[in-house]
């Protein structure tokens, strides 16, 4: 049921970008919607992260994985427990750039007895790198298409995707293995009994959608041609605020305002959803707080000043009646 | 809204939107030049004298999509299967090659082949094999 109303609800942005092109509505496709979607984008960004921000963080919680700093001859283990700000960025690095956490992913599995059993579950890891890594290979070299001069390194990074010289157009490796990373995130929802019950169509959803985007674009390359000049063009003419005359829009092909809808919907989705995990890693206090509790006084930010009545207050106001009743006081008058 | 951590927070928001943002800064002022390509080569114009029509092999919608297609297709006739048969457009006969049929033509490389694939930042490697036409214009 979620799986087929997320699958469900790309298709019908599928078919809205085809109605909407074939309608002669290219300059809603092809100019109005990627703008309020950048925009969107952006401002959605900025606003969850400034949100996050603005929630106080009152005592250390990282996950402490190792031997937290100790005694001098007690060996701390300073990337997985730190204590220091470079011990945090080599964690954050480490989690950021390689799923360090998701390489500890485990299966549970319970057998006869009953007996409990962990083991390892790197595939995982292994499909999110794979899946993370491809996006953002093909999102880096999208810029060819952003840029009026390319920079070499655009030009350098596109060359070892398509090093394997399969084809024409020269076949991008990250094409094959971003759809078959989805694939598996995909199939592993649905055919491991524990995932697939803690999946919402918020999880399946983001996976149809970027799968819809990855197959529109391989087939506006390698199948159904595209005026890619014309798109450049098209590119070229938003970025600088000077969109091109109708009928260019109307020389590229249908398959090219598929693609650019799909991208659009994913980035309006983008602040709302989980995909926010982007953002998201670099202000986790799990991770990004250095395990320093007890060598750190760390004061509660919510603190409010407490009006406090001290004893020599006290002493002044019942000075008299203490006296009176033989009480010792510190000061006479 | 106090922010906690507002200066790193801050920081990274700046690199994230600079990041994204960089192709409209980066191109903010300048021309875009859009690729021209000429077809007025003299074996054209020949062309044009005689059968009255600019006429390549194939159309030009499908030639700008396919035109490397195609190229690899009859690599793969002529080199590894050895099958040099020609095709005929409009009476005429051409050769499955590069250099002897498309470049017979389009003689301009500069302002033909280059025009595109520099725009588009696409490097074929054509000319690993292939020799590069010399060209007189500059």
């Amino acid at each position: 049921m979620k799986i087929l109303f997320s699958f469900f609800t790309v298709v019908v942005l599928i078919l809205l970008a085809y109605a909407g092109v074939n309608a002669n509505m290219h300059f809603l496709f092809g100019a109005v919607i990627p703008y309020i979607a950048v925009a969107v984008f952006l401002l959605g960004f900025i606003y969850r992260v400034l949100k996050w921000g603005s929630s106080p963080v009152p005592f250390r919680i990282p996950t402490t994985c190792g031997q937290q700093k100790s005694l001098p001859w007690i060996k701390q283990n300073k990337i997985e427990n730190p204590s220091s700000t470079l011990g945090v960025i080599t964690r954050m690095f480490l989690e950021v750039f390689f799923f360090r956490s998701l390489f500890r992913n485990l299966k549970t599995q319970l057998y006869e007895g009953p007996r409990l059993a962990y083991g390892e579950a790197k595939w995982l890891w292994l499909a999110g790198l794979a899946f993370h890594w491809s996006f953002l290979i093909i999102f880096v070299r999208h810029f060819r298409f952003f840029m009026q001069g390319v920079p070499s390194v655009i030009k350098t990074i596109e060359g070892l995707d398509s090093f394997l010289q399969v084809g024409v157009p020269l076949l991008y490796m990250t094409d094959v293995i971003i759809l078959g990373a989805v694939t598996y995130l995909f199939i592993r929802r649905v055919f491991i009994p524990q995932v697939n019950y803690i999946s919402l169509a918020a999880d399946y959803f983001p996976l149809f959608l970027i799968f819809g985007i990855a197959a529109s674009g391989v087939l506006m390359r390698y199948f159904f041609k595209v005026h890619i000049v014309g798109v450049k063009e098209l590119v070229m003419g938003l970025i600088t605020f000077n969109p091109v005359e109708m009928q260019k829009m109307q020389e590229i092909g249908v398959i090219f305002y598929i693609h650019l809808f799909l991208i659009s919907m994913l980035l309006v989705y983008f602040p709302f959803s989980k995909l926010m995990h982007m953002g998201g890693v670099f202000l986790s206090p799990t991770r990004n707080l250095a395990n320093n509790n007890r060598m750190v006084r760390h004061i509660n930010p919510w603190n409010y000043p407490v009006k406090v009545h001290t004893y020599e207050e006290y002493e002044n106001e019942f000075r008299d009646k203490m006296k009176k009743a033989g009480i010792p006081v510190e000061k006479e008058s | 809204m106090k922010i906690y951590d507002g200066g790193k927070i801050f920081i990274g928001l700046v690199i994230f939107v600079a990041l994204f943002a960089s192709p409209f800064y980066l191109n903010m002022g300048k021309a875009i030049a859009k690729p021209e390509l000429k077809f007025d080569t003299p074996e054209i114009q020949r062309l044009e004298k005689e059968t009255g029509k600019k006429q390549c092999v194939e159309p030009k919608e499908f030639m700008r999509g396919g035109h490397m297609q195609m190229l690899n297709n009859w690599r793969d006739e002529v080199v590894r299967m050895g099958n040099r048969d020609q095709i005929v457009i409009a009476g005429q006969k051409f050769d499955k090659s590069l250099q002897l049929a498309c470049m017979k033509c389009h003689s301009n490389k500069k302002d033909f082949c280059d025009k595109c694939h520099n725009y588009m930042a696409v490097n074929p490697y054509c000319w690993t094999c292939h020799i590069q036409p010399k060209e007189k214009q500059s």
